[in-house]
């Protein structure tokens, strides 16, 4: 069995006096143990609603979330409030995006480490500060027991990142949610704390949500790959078949984006065409086909539906790239 | 910077139309009569030189006697002997607000939206809106006139003989044990207290209101959701110490708010107190009490906010190491 198994989970967002908007609409996936499961896409597609329902943290009027959430057999969904606080920060761990406005200024990061071990460890204050400073450690900040009483302020970035990752992974869950954890920070500092996840997840068997729009980030570090369009997935595959023949015109187009060293000076960029803020909804037609160069007519007429092409791989598209040609984008 | 506002308060008194002469005269005064009294109290000297002979005797600690309000006395004893009893209010005063105006803006923002959240919204703009004499009559008429619960004037009833330690009569009865003296002390000051606390209550409420909502929007709240930790660990260290942080800065400059509304309540209650003393000596124009008070009145101000400047270090600690 799975230790995560997402089924159908949408998510939709109601407001009163306007149109209800389905941020994520049907999206499944499964996560083995100690499995590196990535979900990308662009801004706006879903990937952060999707991890903040799973961890029980949209907020509860105004968002529907349906389906279920399968964690070790139970559904998060249906969890108490209770029940769920006490899993949370135990079993899930979270690392989100912007490590200076996720931890609390005023307080010292020592505690906002070892709160967490004497809630979930019943660590008494002390042993829980030894404790901290072997976590920071770990992470690899640099004399550990002095920064426990420093403040947020008085950290780099990448500092304050491995402080967030030390707190998420404090209890050692068995699934880790990083939400683009990379992304505010310097291109350095970047691998370095893709590393130290890698590094983490290996030796504590922690199974790893990475939801990135970053495909380099995808390539080091994922198994399984989800690629998620306007709040549906409609690629999925395992990390090297998607490289290495990209079958939906959106990953091809994601992937051809990307600026290649060995490409001759003077050729152009190739950028996918518009935003997901012009996108149509999933009720008829194809979200992507505005957008897409390989549309026709029975896409923006019919919504395509998951097929499963073989291998594993899933696909949800009407005129998906050939092989031939989608072998081309990462061999070429 | 104590300079400057000695002369602008020293110049805007002597601005103002009517003088001691013709207050302390009144209708009846005659031309001579008014010119002698002037004379008497030297107020026939041109304007700099009076500035400077006050100037000189202020700064040897002599600020000049009374000339209306407590005719003949030295103002720096009839400063002392009042500033107690202003101090005792406006403490009281700021703790009802602040001990009220805390949790009721917390627990609105909490249910941000509902029937209590638009209630007590809108009391407070009641609050800050009716003028400080008028609920202060209001309160004065019910309480004391209408129901009889509290005393309508004064610090203490006539008929206690209460022994004087500090002048902080509350405190007084403790230090002294004399019980009934201090309760009576303390009834007394309830009123007033109230109508001087609805202000800055209603303020402190609305900052604590919008700065809680503020907070709960925060990243890092959510990162604290996302360890499990309980609600109320999530609520006092991670909610509450980043809301008070615009709070303390608004109770600060509400303390210094707090003299001009003490003027107006004291002067209703008849509260012997300093701010009883500003009014008294605006209607009789009695320049030398006037000065000091103005002037002390400032410097406390300039303190307090000192204090608050200094007290938000230990708050947030972004500033301290700056």
């Amino acid at each position: 069995m799975a230790l995560l198994e997402v089924r159908d989970l949408s998510v939709v967002f109601e407001r009163k006096g306007e149109q209800p908007f389905t941020a994520v609409d049907k999206v499944s996936f499964d996560v083995e143990p100690g499995q590196t499961v990535g979900l990308v896409g662009e801004s706006g597609c879903g990937k952060s609603v999707t991890s903040l329902a799973i961890m029980g943290l949209l907020p509860r009027r105004g968002a529907k979330v349906s389906g279920s959430v399968r964690f070790e057999g139970a559904n998060l969904l249906d969890l108490s409030d209770k029940e769920m606080r006490d899993r949370r920060g135990r079993d899930l761990g979270m690392v989100f995006q912007d490590p200076l406005t996720s931890l609390n200024p005023v307080i010292p990061i020592g505690l906002q480490v070892t709160e967490v071990l004497e809630r979930h460890r019943d660590m008494p204050r002390k042993k829980a500060m030894v404790e901290a400073a072997e976590l920071l450690d770990k992470v690899g900040i640099p004399d550990p027991t002095r920064r426990l009483s420093e403040y947020p302020h008085q950290l780099s970035g990448g500092m304050r990142q491995r402080a967030l990752i030390a707190i998420a992974l404090a209890c050692r869950p068995r699934l880790l949610i990083a939400d683009e954890p990379t992304t505010a920070l310097d291109v350095t500092i970047q691998a370095q704390i893709l590393a130290l996840l890698k590094e983490l997840v290996r030796d504590m068997g922690t199974a790893l949500v990475m939801i990135t729009h970053d495909l380099g980030v995808v390539a080091g570090l994922c198994d399984e790959v989800n690629v998620l369009y306007a709040g549906r997935v409609v690629e999925k595959a395992q990390r090297h078949e998607l490289f290495g023949q990209p079958r939906h015109p959106y990953t091809y187009g994601l992937l051809s984006s990307i600026p290649r060293l060995d490409a001759p000076r003077g050729e152009k960029l190739v950028p996918i065409k518009g935003s997901v803020a012009d996108n149509i909804p999933w009720t008829q037609g194809c979200a992507f086909a505005p957008r897409c160069p390989n549309a026709l007519d029975v896409c923006v007429n019919v919504t395509p539906a998951q097929e499963d092409i073989g291998g594993g791989r899933l696909l949800r598209c009407h005129n998906p790239v050939r092989p031939e040609v989608a072998e081309e984008v990462t061999t070429a | 910077m104590v300079l400057v506002l000695s002369l602008l308060v020293f110049a805007w008194l002597r601005a103002l139309p009517g003088g001691p002469a013709s207050a302390l005269l009144g209708d009846r005064g005659t031309e001579e009569s008014r010119a002698a009294l002037s004379k008497q109290l030297g107020l026939d000297q041109p304007i700099f030189v009076q500035y400077f002979r006050f100037l000189g005797r202020a700064l040897t600690g002599n600020f000049g006697n009374s000339t209306g309000v407590q005719p003949g006395d030295s103002v720096v004893d009839i400063f002392l002997q009042r500033f107690p009893a202003t101090i005792e209010l406006s403490v009281l005063a700021i703790l009802i607000a602040i001990a009220v105006g805390i949790p009721l803006g917390y627990l609105a923002a909490r249910r941000r939206g509902g029937l209590f959240d638009n209630f007590s919204v809108g009391a407070s703009l009641i609050g800050v809106a009716v003028p400080v004499f008028f609920l202060a009559y209001l309160l004065k008429y019910v309480f004391a006139t209408k129901l009889g619960w509290l005393p309508s004037l004064g610090r203490q009833a006539g008929d206690i003989d209460a022994t004087r330690v500090t002048g902080f009569f509350v405190l007084d009865g403790i230090l002294t044990q004399e019980w009934d003296a201090a309760w009576d002390a303390f009834v007394h000051l309830l009123l007033p207290a109230v109508a001087l606390a609805t202000i800055p209550f209603a303020v402190i409420f609305r900052i604590t209101r919008a700065a809680v909502l503020d907070v709960l929007n925060e990243d890092y709240v959510r990162t604290a959701e996302s360890k499990g930790l309980l609600g109320t660990v999530i609520r006092r260290r991670h909610v509450l110490r980043n809301a008070m942080l615009p709070v303390v800065t608004t109770i600060g400059l509400q303390i210094g708010a707090l003299l001009a509304g003490a003027v107006l309540t004291e002067k209703v209650f008849g509260f012997s107190g300093v701010g009883e003393a500003l009014a008294l000596g605006f209607e009789r124009r009695d320049y030398p009490v006037l000065q000091m008070f103005i002037l002390v009145a400032a410097i406390v101000y300039v303190l307090v906010n000192l204090l608050v400047d200094l007290s938000y270090a230990l708050v947030d600690p972004r500033i301290r190491t700056r």
